[in-house]
Parts: C-alpha cells; sequence; structure tokens
C-alpha cells in the first residue's frame, strides 16, 4: 500500500469511556497555522475533502461563539452530497475550538460535540481532536456504521479494505 | 473484470450498506448491541408502527446482521456479529481517512510556512503585518 507516512506523524485513535472518539496527531508547524487551517474557509476547503473524488464545495465559517459553520463534500462524479453543520462554542485562538456536530442527513442519534485542542511545543503541533457522543448508543452507532461522513466518504475504501481483507 | 469472489463480496457488502443506510434500522442494531429484544420492545423507542419495524427487521434479517432467537413466544431479535464485524473495519477506515486528509493538511502547512518566511521573519514574535491580510486568503468570505 501507498501512504508511507513518517512515523512522527502517526495519527492516533481511540476509544475514550462510554462516549468519546479521540484522535491525535503532530504536525511539524506552528499552531497559529494549523488554528487557521482549521477554521479559514479558504485553508479548510484544501484539505478537508473527504477520499479521492471528493470536493469542498461549500465551507461557511462564523467564527465567533454562538457562530455556525457549514460544511457540505461533494463526489465529483455522481454529484452526491453530504452535509454536516454546527455551532461555535468555545473559541480559544490559537488553542482550542468546540463545535456541535450534525450532519443534513442524521446516522447516530442525537448531536456530537467536537473539541480540537492545538498544543505547541518546539515549533510543532500537537492536536487533539475528540468526537463526545450524546450516548454510549450514538457513539457505538457510529462505531457499527460505515461512517457516511468518512465512507459516505469512504465507502470505496471500506470496500477495497473488505475485499483485499476476504482475498 | 472481476473474479467471482469479489462480486459475492461486493453483492454482500450492498446488502449490508443498503440495510445500515437507514437510521432507525441503525438504531435498531445500537439496540442490539447490548442484548437481544423482541420487536415489541424494539418498536418502543421508536415513533413509527410495529409493522414498520417488522419491515425493517426483515432488511436486517435479509442481509444477515440479525437473526431470531429460539424463544417462540417473543421470538426475539439477536444481532449477528460477522458481517457487522466485516463492515466494522470502520475504525480502520476512520483512522485512514483521517490520516488521508492530514496528510493533506501537512501538505498545506509547509506551503503556509514557506509563504511566511518568505515575506518576513517566521515565529520571531507577533508579526502585524501578516501577508494573510491580502484577502487573497479568503477569510473574507466567511464574514
Amino acid at each position: 500500500m501507498k501512504g508511507t507516512g513518517t512515523p512522527k506523524s502517526a495519527l492516533q485513535l481511540n476509544i475514550r469511556g462510554d462516549r468519546e472518539i479521540v484522535m491525535t496527531r503532530v504536525f511539524d508547524a506552528p499552531r497559529s497555522l494549523v488554528f487557521d487551517a482549521f477554521t479559514k474557509p479558504k485553508l479548510l476547503k484544501q484539505w478537508l475533502l473527504g477520499p479521492d473524488g471528493w470536493s469542498m464545495p461549500v465551507c461557511e465559517i462564523d467564527l465567533r461563539v454562538g457562530g455556525r459553520y457549514r460544511y457540505v463534500w461533494r463526489h465529483d462524479r455522481d454529484g452526491s452530497e453530504m452535509g454536516v453543520g454546527g455551532v461555535y462554542r468555545e473559541i480559544v485562538a490559537p488553542e482550542r475550538v468546540v463545535t456541535t456536530e450534525q450532519f443534513d442527513v442524521p446516522w447516530y442519534p442525537g448531536e456530537a460535540v467536537g473539541t480540537i485542542v492545538l498544543i505547541e511545543k518546539a515549533g510543532r503541533t500537537a492536536l487533539t481532536q475528540t468526537l463526545l457522543y450524546e450516548s454510549r448508543e450514538a457513539r457505538d452507532v457510529v462505531m457499527k456504521s460505515p461512517m457516511e461522513r468518512g465512507v459516505a466518504a469512504s465507502y470505496d475504501r471500506l470496500a477495497e479494505l473488505l475485499a483485499s481483507a476476504s482475498t | 473484470m472481476q473474479p467471482n469472489g469479489y462480486i459475492q463480496t461486493s453483492d454482500h457488502l450492498d446488502a449490508t450498506f443498503a440495510a445500515l443506510a437507514d437510521p432507525t434500522r441503525r438504531a435498531i442494531l445500537a439496540r442490539l448491541a447490548s442484548g437481544e429484544a423482541s420487536v415489541m420492545e424494539l418498536a418502543a423507542p421508536f415513533a413509527v408502527s410495529q409493522p414498520a419495524i417488522s419491515k425493517h427487521l426483515k432488511v436486517l434479517e435479509g442481509a444477515g446482521l440479525i437473526s431470531r432467537g429460539r424463544d417462540a413466544q417473543r421470538r426475539p431479535r439477536r444481532l449477528e456479529a460477522k458481517p457487522l464485524a466485516e463492515a466494522n473495519q470502520w475504525l480502520e477506515s476512520y483512522r485512514q481517512f483521517w490520516g488521508a486528509q492530514f496528510q493533506r493538511l501537512d501538505a498545506l502547512l509547509e506551503t503556509l510556512k514557506a509563504s511566511k518566511t518568505k515575506t518576513g521573519k517566521l515565529r520571531t514574535g507577533q508579526k502585524k503585518r501578516r501577508p494573510t491580510k491580502r484577502s487573497t486568503d479568503g477569510e473574507e468570505e466567511c464574514r
């Protein structure tokens, strides 16, 4: 397989408690840049594209507490779309952002709360991204469904994975 | 095109994904994850009729995601772990998904760092005249 990431930038993904999924990742950049990359539409649209073949035509951000954001991804070939939006609950630039998350077509019960924490050390930035679901059931639905966001998103990839696993 | 095995797998996956594509059915599966339940118990949390739930159960059963327990009275449904386990390489696909996003972010951050050093010193303090003011950076579009 391609995509040999350097070990230092390896992505960690964990389940915490009953209701959380936690991801950590280190970026070789000061956190002000990472913060910008997460909060400026022009920048977000350049990297949060979903899997190959998807783009992010809509990225609106009203970066203030109580302000809303909205993202829409589109499949380049079949035109199918997936939207998500929510509200900024906390903004402490450049270290912490808390948002709610709700997909247009809900695929887990209730609303999730996403928290991004950025810690800078020697010019590098550690990101911790946490998703807190309303209930254990919701988190487990997420864990047990082919996630539409990553998978509407990565149905293709999951299918590939399963196909290769079955050979 | 593809050997038979692939097609079978793919059909099987289609059934699994089609079954999983409905929020009510996913909620039913989530409920069954904590133990078997009768149709009535399964229908209770939903604002839909019992026949509607039975229809969903049929789809889930067709996809092999659930089966019926022994008890002839309650005919409890239970989760079938295997197809889910297959489809549930989820964590891995999630990790791969974000891994790919973050690799793109790495590249973007490199570009941003480079453009910063070009126009001045990088992180030597709080530079007030940051080049991002140029408005081509798009922060305008969100205001």
